[in-house]
């Protein structure tokens, strides 16, 4: 059951690349005296809203992000702007640390949601119990989360350190979220927390969709539990993983609602993101050109991961059946 | 089953591990709950124990009421995730009807277009879309935070997908009785759509329910503050009074509902976000 789901979810991208839905087209023959335009007259008010919201402000950032302005109210076309971009060590800061940021939230939480999803397999009364309180955090809003890990990670009264000076380990004033050197990794934590049983969800649809004989063979042939999973079930996940992979991609360049309330991309720029830094050149800076071309940036990068996506989604069909 | 009686002892030990995990992911929901009901709380070094203390009291949640303002916050996010909600189920349904059954020039090409929106989601837009509610006087709106999701590409697939699954014969028996297609759409094809539309109703909600940038850059002026900008603000002051335990009140008070339901309604829950993957 939730196979299908998690492989319909697959099938997003391969709709797109039919040639032409046939089987859920009308027969055209009564049809046809129905009239196409009546088709777009259907899509238009969704159109509306997507061209006033997805594709214009495309082209109106492209078109901010190459306005110069010049002696109070004169602009000129250029590309100053991402030449101030990439000169600013802000941005490069920015850069660095969503690339340590996706690289410390995606493997681990991707290998913690596929792990939880194998052991959680089976359903018992007590796996749906572990898997609601893992997936708990992706109800609750990233702000909310970041309120409760602002007191955990609170220096030295905070649940963390409490704990571990109970432990008594030397840790126990460590300022987790003001110290330079451990304030990405606090982030990274929260995100981790957050999105890890989201992501077990998509595993356990995709593990659902795995017949059981396929397993079994595997086990009749002397397989051993590792061999079963390395051999057997990764390859028929695979589909599944470049879904979630991508979802994750999409999460570290768009969720920074714990970066604003936690710590502003303190201390020093160390928690300073892509989206974060624009939010702060918007914002506070007022720099609109500069926010501009990094907005730029975000929305290529994004054009490339869909179109690498639909290709990825599209090969998936072939686990289909 | 099978599996499981014949290896007893090696499933428990496999269950070590998730139950590890589990009980860690637990830890903040447990601070929460605890620290929200313990009894002057201001201050205290027992804030941060994890061990319930009675007396408990419900101190906590009404100065957290009193001190932010929750009313409006509550009302404000209903309004936008109804608001939003509302328009989707029309625009979604319509243009979910046309990818399913209707065919035409360009349909490909559209589709595709659709799709752009599942990767362009609006925080990574807010510049320009700053702009926009400017020039369109919605700017500081909640119409205006609204706007950007009144159009929904996941609930137009999902909704193609779920009318492809309803036989024919509904509206052809329709059409024979001379019903036009816009009757047909809403009166014969969006009841037996029920399960797609609530699985899209429960995406949409959580996710206009917990974001928080958007609203953030879109509005301004306090009455139009939504629970997570709310939120935001409350911690920020309480967080600078060491209030810890009005905090926790606080933020329970924002993520309780969500979290009700999806105890409540799990199974649905489950499916639908793995139905979506994409908000």
């Amino acid at each position: 059951m939730r196979g299908e789901t998690v492989s319909e979810a697959a099938t997003l991208g391969r709709v797109a690349g039919e040639r032409s839905a046939r089987q859920g087209d009308l027969a055209p023959t009564r049809r046809r005296a129905w009239p196409r335009l009546s088709a777009y007259l259907l899509l238009a008010p969704s159109f509306v809203f997507l061209i006033a919201f997805t594709y214009w402000p495309v082209l109106r950032v492209l078109a901010s992000s190459l306005t110069v302005h010049r002696f109070g109210t004169a602009t000129t076309i250029g590309l100053s702007n991402y030449a101030r971009l990439f000169a600013d060590p802000h941005f490069g800061g920015a850069v660095f640390n969503n690339l340590v940021y996706a690289a410390g939230t995606i493997v681990p939480s991707l290998t913690l949601a596929l792990a939880l999803a194998v052991a959680l397999r089976d359903s018992t009364r007590f796996t749906a119990l572990l898997r609601t309180v893992i997936a708990l955090p992706l109800l609750i809003p990233l702000v909310a989360a970041a309120s409760l890990f602002i007191f955990i990670f609170l220096p030295g009264g905070g649940l963390l350190d409490h704990y571990l000076a109970r432990l008594g380990s030397g840790w126990d004033q460590t300022n987790w979220l003001g110290d330079p050197s451990l304030a990405l990794g606090s982030i990274i934590a929260i995100t981790v927390w957050k999105n890890t049983g989201y992501y077990m969800l998509f595993f356990l649809a995709g593990l659902a969709g795995i017949p059981n004989e396929l397993i079994d063979a595997a086990k009749i042939d002397g397989a051993g539990p590792v061999q079963r999973f390395v051999r057997v079930t990764l390859p028929l996940l695979g589909p599944t993983l470049a879904f979630v992979l991508i979802i994750a991609l999409l999460n570290v360049l768009t969720q920074v609602d714990h970066v604003i309330v936690m710590t502003q991309g303190g201390p020093s720029d160390s928690t300073s993101l892509v989206l974060y830094y624009i939010y702060q050149q918007a914002h506070q800076n007022n720099d609109l050109g500069l926010a501009s071309a990094a907005t730029v940036i975000s929305v290529a990068f994004l054009f490339a991961l869909s179109t690498i996506s639909l290709r990825g989604l599209e090969r998936g069909i072939h686990y289909e059946t | 089953m099978l599996r499981f009686a014949r290896n007893d002892r090696g499933a428990w030990l496999v269950l070590l591990f998730p139950s590890a995990a589990a009980l860690l992911w637990a830890i903040p929901f447990a601070w929460m709950a605890l620290a929200s009901l313990r009894q002057g709380s201001a201050g205290s070094a027992d804030i941060a124990s994890l061990l319930p203390a009675p007396p408990f009291s419900l101190e906590n949640f009404s100065d957290a009421w009193t001190s932010g303002h929750f009313p409006l916050w509550y009302g404000n996010t209903i309004l936008l995730c109804g608001g939003i909600l509302a328009v989707q189920c029309v625009t979604v349904s319509l243009a979910g009807y046309a990818f399913a059954r209707l065919r035409f020039p360009g349909k490909e090409f559209l589709f595709y277009a659709f799709l752009l929106q599942l990767m362009l989601v609006p925080p990574i837009l807010i510049v320009p879309n700053m702009s926009t509610l400017v020039s369109l006087g919605l700017y500081d709106t909640l119409l205006g935070v609204m706007a950007p999701y009144f159009a929904s590409a996941f609930g137009v697939f999902l909704m193609r997908q779920t009318f492809r699954n309803i036989p024919r014969e509904y509206e052809e028996a329709a059409l024979v009785d001379g019903a036009t297609r816009l009757q047909i759409i809403f009166r014969v094809l969006l009841p037996l759509a029920r399960p797609g539309l609530a699985a899209f109703a429960i995406v949409s909600v959580t996710s206009h329910w917990n974001e928080f940038l958007w609203p953030l850059m879109a509005t301004s002026s306090p009455s139009n503050q939504v629970l997570t900008v709310g939120l935001a603000s409350f911690t920020s002051g309480a967080e600078a009074g060491s209030e810890w335990g009005v905090v926790a009140a606080g933020t329970f008070l924002v993520a309780a509902p969500l979290l009700v339901l999806f105890v409540l309604f799990q199974r649905q829950f489950v499916e639908s976000f793995t139905y979506s993957g994409i908000k």
